[in-house]
């Protein structure tokens, strides 16, 4: 059974981007004006089979991160079915509800509940998150102390312990020196090993090649390419 | 498919709003209580001195019954309004069930409205009016007000994320609302007519059920607190489902 199964999925948003003042919005009732609408995914469809890791790439506006947004639930496509069956975490940004003036540790728990983490767990997994990290005794300072490199190796060290069925990733891993990104790298290919599924977005043919089994090419929001990394790496690498 | 804890993910949005807003400000908690003390001095001064026929006795008492949930009210809906906008980028990146910012925003403000209703009490006990056996209904009458305000937080701030104008008009409704509830004036002064529509706005209700209760030492009444009860009730639940309704859309339209 699929994990991830997308049927000819399109997806649309408005382009006067949907925020309404209300004369914009009274004007478009009365003119009856027709909504320009700009579509981030035409008629996608791939599945992603329970274990399995599909690699999404693409160039900028090609519609990867709608393609995740949606894979992660945060909306529904405009057409076409989508199935995703089992807990997803998604990774779309690291530090998510991160604030400043909160010290390393407030933040820590407040990320980790609004990543799905409950009370027990968060408690259980904080040494873990905070050893992991690296970041030390700062962990009791606010992170606008913080260098941008260690806010994202805390965000990712809490994000790390989330425990889903599909991780999703989003081009998140360029974090860190060398050997906090081997760190990362490393965990990840853990949750591969014990049959996680993967949607990971990434720029890096090198990850790909190593964590993917499959992979597909979104270019203005069409499926260009799909099939085994190395062959889609080498159509994507060879329009230059 | 969110399956995490919502009380976790409630205490640390409360927590973190009351940190954050706390933080900052060298004087900290005190501004909480400065603020009721400053405007209630300042409407004492008008209505005793300036407008003599207006005055009450117990007039700090009497002022402070209507300050201290109007201060509430008008805070908690004006950021409750603004709850969702203020975390969209946390909405645009995990599925966190959206109810949870409205009600964070309101419950964070119940935390500055405890420190002014001990303002209230200190003033009370201080003017020799004393505890009574109504007392007893202080904790359902507060408690009716926060799911009143709850019920227009969550409608508001869904509609706020469509019309982003929600806000300023939220903002006028309560500078407004601040003459048509008997803050500075009592219930009698309002004409028979209009006196029972009055009582279904929740907010004049819950003034009026607080003034009976620690300014006049008697009981809010039944039809008071019936209408009280009803109308928040009613509000939280069209509050509720007006959200619901609008959810689906809300990723698309930030």
């Amino acid at each position: 059974m699929a994990v991830i199964e997308f049927q000819n999925v399109t997806k649309c948003f408005s382009r006067s981007g949907g925020s309404k003042l209300l004369r914009v919005f009274l004007q478009e009732r009365l003119q009856k004006r027709h909504q320009d609408v700009f579509c981030a995914l035409k008629d996608v469809s791939f599945r992603v089979e329970e274990g399995e890791s599909l690699a999404v790439i693409g160039a900028n506006g090609a519609g990867k991160s709608t393609l995740l947004s949606l894979v992660a639930g945060l909306t529904r496509p405009n057409e076409g079915r989508m199935e995703v069956n089992g807990k997803v975490a998604a990774l779309l940004e690291l530090g998510t509800g991160f604030h400043p003036d909160l010290t390393g540790e407030e933040n820590v728990y407040l990320n980790a509940s609004i990543l799905g983490l409950s009370r027990k767990r968060t408690a259980e997994c904080y040494n873990a998150i905070v050893d992991f990290s690296g970041i030390g005794d700062f962990i009791y300072q606010p992170i606008r102390t913080y260098s941008s490199g260690m806010v994202m190796r805390l965000a990712f060290a809490v994000a790390i312990h989330v425990e889903p069925d599909i991780l999703i990733i989003d081009e998140v891993l360029a974090v860190g020196d060398q050997s906090f990104q081997a760190k990362c790298f490393e965990r990840i290919c853990e949750l591969k090993r014990a049959g996680k599924t993967l949607l990971f977005v990434s720029h890096v043919p090198e990850m790909v090649k190593q964590l993917c089994d499959h992979s597909i090419w979104l270019e203005h929001g069409r499926v260009k390419a799909a099939g085994p990394p190395e062959e889609v790496l080498a159509a994507y690498g060879a329009t230059g | 498919m969110w399956n995490g804890d919502y009380s976790f993910v409630l205490s640390n949005l409360v927590k973190k709003d009351f940190k954050v807003r706390y933080r900052n400000m060298s004087l900290g908690v005190l501004w909480s209580v400065l603020n009721p003390l400053v405007t209630m001095g300042a409407l004492a001064f008008v209505f005793t001195i300036i407008f003599p026929s207006s005055a009450h006795p117990h007039m700090a008492v009497f002022l402070l019954c209507g300050l201290v949930p109007f201060n509430f009210f008008a805070m908690a809906w004006n950021t409750g309004t603004g709850s969702l906008m203020d975390n969209y980028s946390i909405m645009k990146r995990v599925t966190v069930p959206r109810e949870l910012f409205p009600v964070a925003t309101v419950l964070g403000n119940c935390v500055h409205m405890l420190i002014q209703i001990g303002i209230l009490f200190a003033f009370t006990l201080g003017s020799g009016l004393g505890v009574n056996r109504h007392w007893i209904w202080l904790p359902y009458v507060w408690f009716m007000e926060i799911v009143f305000v709850c019920g227009l937080a969550m409608a508001t701030s869904a509609i706020n994320v469509y019309i982003r104008d929600t806000r300023y008009v939220v903002e006028s409704v309560n500078t407004i609302m601040f003459y048509f509830v008997p803050i500075f004036y009592s219930y009698d002064r309002v004409p028979p007519q209009i006196q029972d529509i009055v009582h279904y706005n929740p907010l004049a209700a819950m003034i009026l059920a607080l003034r009976n209760i620690l300014w006049s030492g008697i009981a809010p009444g039944w039809p008071l607190i019936g209408k009280l009860t009803l109308c928040s009730l009613l509000t939280l639940g069209a509050g509720f489902l007006l959200f619901r309704r609008l959810k689906a859309g809300f990723f698309d339209h930030m």
